[in-house]
């Protein structure tokens, strides 16, 4: 049976081009990046072009990427790092406020919480009926003392695209009027510096479809991860803006300006590397176009196969890949097994796979019935996909879901 | 979370899936807004036993379930285990036995085993009540 992969979200295959890449830096240029003699220097050499080639990407500085083992990890360091560094310099607890979104990763909202038990105080803001951050809601939740602003770029499972340049610039302008009116201030009066303000966003499901200008988006931080964009698993890295504090979660050898110990991940580095340098916006664009294709397919095909279902994902305010259904009366755990079954992989937000049995809060912040919520399944198509496979999808599933509702007492 | 082979086996090729017409009693347990809901429908006969009782028993059994491929599973698994089984004996039964007969069940699954169970005993319940209040009259 050839198999059928529609989860890109989860993650992505290793482009052949990125492993041989990567290839040399197993077994021939194995030495310690940091070791001064010609073994680390070589090692370094090939992180060095990694990094170089991230900040064309990314349109920063080389010296502003911090490497890491992936987007939990530089979530997690820009969010507890940024809050440390501000604690150290003074700041108090009882009078700072963090504000994130209903619909992070719980890479984001789980550290946020985390925060929020050491006595910070924590916004979450909701989002509208397509998964796109209510960004009035958003402003109305700034404060005095509102020192960091979290949001996704794009939500892994609806695949809804947050208005980041919008958000970046609010943040800037706060932080620009927050400074003017410090300089205003009587200077025996006024506190050593302004209450900072900084935009974090988790880009790990951007990447692949978007191009992640931090300046042109007036962005401080920024996370992603290797294995989204068809890199290695295992590493990632953090854009942190020259100038923005931060203090390190863990310690020991000093890389990464110490902001980052651990030895470096030089082969995952190097893949990381090359598997940005295929992100170009001409590569960006074919490939999107040729995935929205796919998807329009998808998506035509399912609404006129299977009655009785619901198209989640705004098609014109989502990456091209994301697609997510409801398919009332079938469940989606039991839709994905029987999927699998048939060699085809998809995800679902279904509380029933995630063992937690809670719905998704996803789902739940957007506004879905609860009870919709469980009959949901996403499909996130790849660059590697073909239009005979999602006819194949759409006719294998049409049989599914007609089979799981016969089987529902409560359906019909 | 892993599933056993025998549960991806009752989930594949569930048995006594569908519906008894002239059942003789029904049991239903479970909600759409959690995501799971079980329906059992029983046929009950009596048979005598070797030493002259009488006893009822399941003759046929049939389910219908919405949820997950654990729960679709139990429903399977539980439907084969009780055909022909005495009420007093079905009444007995735990969810325990089912996980058991099933290799297992993670963790979060457990409670499907438990709806299973309640809507097998909700329908003899319903049963032995209408049967009660048919000999009263």
């Amino acid at each position: 049976m050839k198999k059928i992969y529609l989860d890109h979200s989860a993650t992505t295959p290793v482009d052949k081009k990125v492993m041989q890449a990567m290839a040399p830096y197993f077994s021939d240029v194995f030495g310690n990046a940091s070791s001064i003699h010609s073994f680390g220097q070589a090692a370094l050499k090939g992180i060095d072009k990694a990094r170089q080639r991230i900040a064309e990407f990314l349109n920063c500085e080389p010296g502003e990427i911090i490497f890491t083992s992936g987007a939990t990890e530089s979530d997690n360091l820009a969010v507890k790092g940024v809050i440390k560094a501000l604690t150290s310099k003074g700041m108090k607890t009882g009078e700072t406020h963090v504000i994130t979104s209903l619909v992070e990763h719980d890479a984001v909202l789980e550290p946020f919480m985390e925060l929020e038990k050491k006595g910070f105080s924590v916004s979450h803001v909701p989002v509208l009926e397509n998964g796109v951050i209510d960004i009035e809601k958003l402003k109305a939740k700034i404060t005095d003392k509102t020192v960091l602003v979290s949001i996704m770029w794009v939500n892994s499972e609806i695949g809804s695209i947050m208005p980041i340049r919008e958000i970046g610039k609010i943040v800037k302008k706060i932080r620009e009027k927050r400074e003017r009116e410090w300089k205003k201030l009587n200077k025996t009066g006024r506190s050593d510096k302004p209450v900072p303000i900084y935009f974090h966003t988790d880009a790990t499901q951007a990447l692949n479809f978007i191009q992640c200008d931090v300046g042109r988006n007036y962005i401080d931080l920024l996370s992603f991860s290797g294995h989204k964009i068809y890199g290695p698993k295992g590493v990632g890295a953090l854009y942190r803006r020259e100038g923005v504090p931060l203090e390190a979660l863990q310690r020991g050898g000093h890389q990464e300006k110490n902001f980052r110990s651990g030895t470096y991940n030089t082969t995952g580095i190097v893949g990381l590397g090359a598997a940005v340098a295929r992100l170009d916006k001409e590569s960006q664009d074919k490939n999107n176009k040729y995935i929205a294709g796919l998807r329009d397919k998808l998506v035509v095909g399912i609404k006129k196969n299977i009655p009785d279902t619901i198209f989640n994902t705004d098609r014109d305010n989502s990456t091209r890949s994301h697609a997510h259904f409801s398919f009332i009366g079938a469940e989606g755990e039991a839709l994905l097994m029987r999927l699998d079954m048939e060699g085809i992989a998809v995800s679902t937000g279904s509380a029933c796979a995630s063992g937690s049995l809670k719905a998704s809060h996803v789902l739940i912040a957007m506004g879905i019935d609860k009870e919709v919520s469980h009959y949901s399944i996403r499909f996130t198509l790849g660059k590697h996909n073909t239009e005979d496979e999602i006819k194949t999808v759409v006719k294998k599933l049409a049989l599914i879901v007609k089979n799981l509702r016969q089987m529902n007492p409560v359906y019909g | 979370m892993q599933y056993s082979g025998k549960v991806i086996e009752h989930f594949k090729n569930p048995r006594n899936q569908g519906v008894i017409k002239d059942a003789d009693a029904v049991g239903q347990v479970g909600n759409p807004v959690c995501g799971d809901v079980m329906k059992i429908y029983i046929s009950v006969n009596r048979r005598q036993t070797t030493d002259g009782r009488q006893q009822d028993y399941i003759e046929n059994i049939k389910f219908e379930t919405l949820g997950c491929a654990a729960a679709i599973a139990v429903s399977s698994i539980l439907t084969d285990m009780v055909k022909g089984m005495t009420l007093d004996k079905a009444m007995k039964l735990t969810k325990d036995d089912v996980v058991k007969e099933l290799e297992g069940l993670p963790e979060a699954k457990i409670h499907c085993s438990m709806l299973g169970v309640d809507a097998l005993k909700q329908a003899i319940k319903n049963y032995r009540h209408e049967n009660n209040e048919k000999i009263q009259k």
